[in-house]
């Protein structure tokens, strides 16, 4: 075979395959839709943290807002700290209520945002004072299983 | 005595093993000593390219197209039971992006370009080409051997790539347009579940290594072919034997190594 269309050929199978790779990333992958770039640090503490992983999502009235970044486990006050980053296009007042919230009966844990009436707005490594912990399922049946035997036998 | 000649079949395979994985080992570093050549002079390395990645285009993109219409029938079918068809797109993804893209298309591969590599060389050498290129001084490793390997090396990445890019879009073919399985749903699960550090480029090294694995196995087995049509015909089913058993293997390790579970 000419030289030419070898390099034809072999330039169309590299380009081919450097652009599945792009397809890959932006539309399969999470590279297109999420941008890292402009975020600032929120941290909160829960008591229970349940299913929670980083890089779980946040979102507030149902969108995507930012995504948990880290989380530790702080001695001093026994109780799991979450640090979230934040889009920095989104601003939240300083009252602002983070849940943990699970989609759909089985899915996935992520934290909701609800924000409150305060003037002043969170800044870069504030901390969410009001949370709510991630319910967990086998309490609420503990607790369920619990009411049923105190009730009086007819 | 049976039980000394027992021990000593055992002993003879055992060094013979050593041996040659010795041989290998030493060969791949010669293979990388002398690919400068395969760089400065690149339409070498350009002509294997065609030979080994663009002839493997078609099976790749045919392969690709049914593994992941498979999964997209299968993967319903499954879901279907827990009421949860909208993870259809991040099922599919996920497992040809970590798993399937790269070991299949490297299988495929091996069987595609790697035999046809050790039957290239190993008849080379059964004719006396090789021979008579060191007659010549010229030196038969860096203008046989590392041009196809480097050609391996590059093209197993997107080969890998293209197949799980065809791959998920046969899973959309199947569940998006013929089962009708909402299509916001299908992308933008797929999206939420698959990262692209720990999931793309994670495929992306895997392919890297098999390819590295079965481009010096298919060159060995060739430059290390007794000159006869039988001991070319032998090392080429080694190869695709050893290279696939290989691929299986190290995809095993990589997996441990790479997805711990965190």
């Amino acid at each position: 075979m000419e030289r030419t269309t070898l390099d034809l050929w072999v330039g169309i199978f590299v380009v081919g395959g450097i652009a599945a790779l792009v397809m890959l990333a932006m539309k399969v992958g999470n590279l297109g839709t999420y941008n890292v770039s402009e975020t600032y640090q929120v941290n909160a503490y829960f008591s229970n943290i349940g299913g929670l992983k980083p890089k779980a999502s946040i979102k507030s009235a149902g969108v995507l807002v930012g995504r948990v970044t880290e989380i530790t486990l702080d001695t001093e006050r026994y109780e799991a700290k979450v640090v979230m980053s934040l889009d920095k296009r989104y601003q939240f007042p300083k009252d602002t209520f983070a849940n943990i919230l699970t989609s759909g009966l089985l899915g996935e844990q992520y934290i909701g945002l609800m924000p409150g009436g305060d003037s002043e707005m969170l800044k870069n490594g504030e901390q969410i004072k009001k949370t709510q912990s991630a319910v967990v399922l086998e309490d609420l049946i503990g607790k369920f299983i619990y009411n049923k035997t105190e009730e009086p036998v007819k | 005595m049976p039980a000394a000649k027992t021990f000593k079949v055992i002993g003879h395979r055992t060094i013979n093993a050593v041996w040659r994985i010795g041989m290998a080992a030493r060969f791949f570093f010669l293979t990388l000593m002398y690919s400068g050549s395969s760089f400065r002079r690149f339409h070498l390395t350009v002509k294997e390219l065609f030979s080994t990645g663009v002839m493997s285009l078609i099976i790749i993109i045919v392969a690709g197209l049914f593994v992941g219409m498979v999964l997209g029938l299968q993967g319903y079918e499954t879901l279907k039971r827990y009421g949860s068809e909208s993870a259809l797109g991040s099922m599919v993804a996920l497992s040809l992006v970590r798993e399937l893209g790269p070991v299949v298309a490297a299988l495929l591969f091996a069987s595609r370009a790697g035999s046809a590599m050790t039957a290239e060389i190993g008849l080379m050498k059964a004719t006396e080409q090789i021979s008579a290129m060191e007659m010549m001084a010229v030196n038969p490793i860096a203008r046989i051997v590392a041009p196809r390997f480097w050609a391996g090396v590059i093209s197993m990445p997107l080969l890998a790539a293209m197949f799980s890019a065809v791959g998920v879009f046969g899973g959309y073919l199947v569940g998006v347009v013929q089962i009708g399985v909402d299509e916001g749903s299908f992308w933008s699960q797929m999206q939420a579940a698959v990262d692209f550090r720990d999931d793309i480029l994670n495929g992306v090294m895997k392919s890297f290594v098999f390819g590295t694995a079965v481009t010096v196995i298919a060159l060995f087995e060739g430059y290390d072919a007794p000159p006869t049509a039988e001991g070319v015909s032998g090392a080429t089913t080694r190869t695709v034997v050893t290279s696939s058993l290989v691929i299986l293997m190290l995809d095993f390790v990589l997996t441990a190594i790479m997805f711990r579970g965190n």
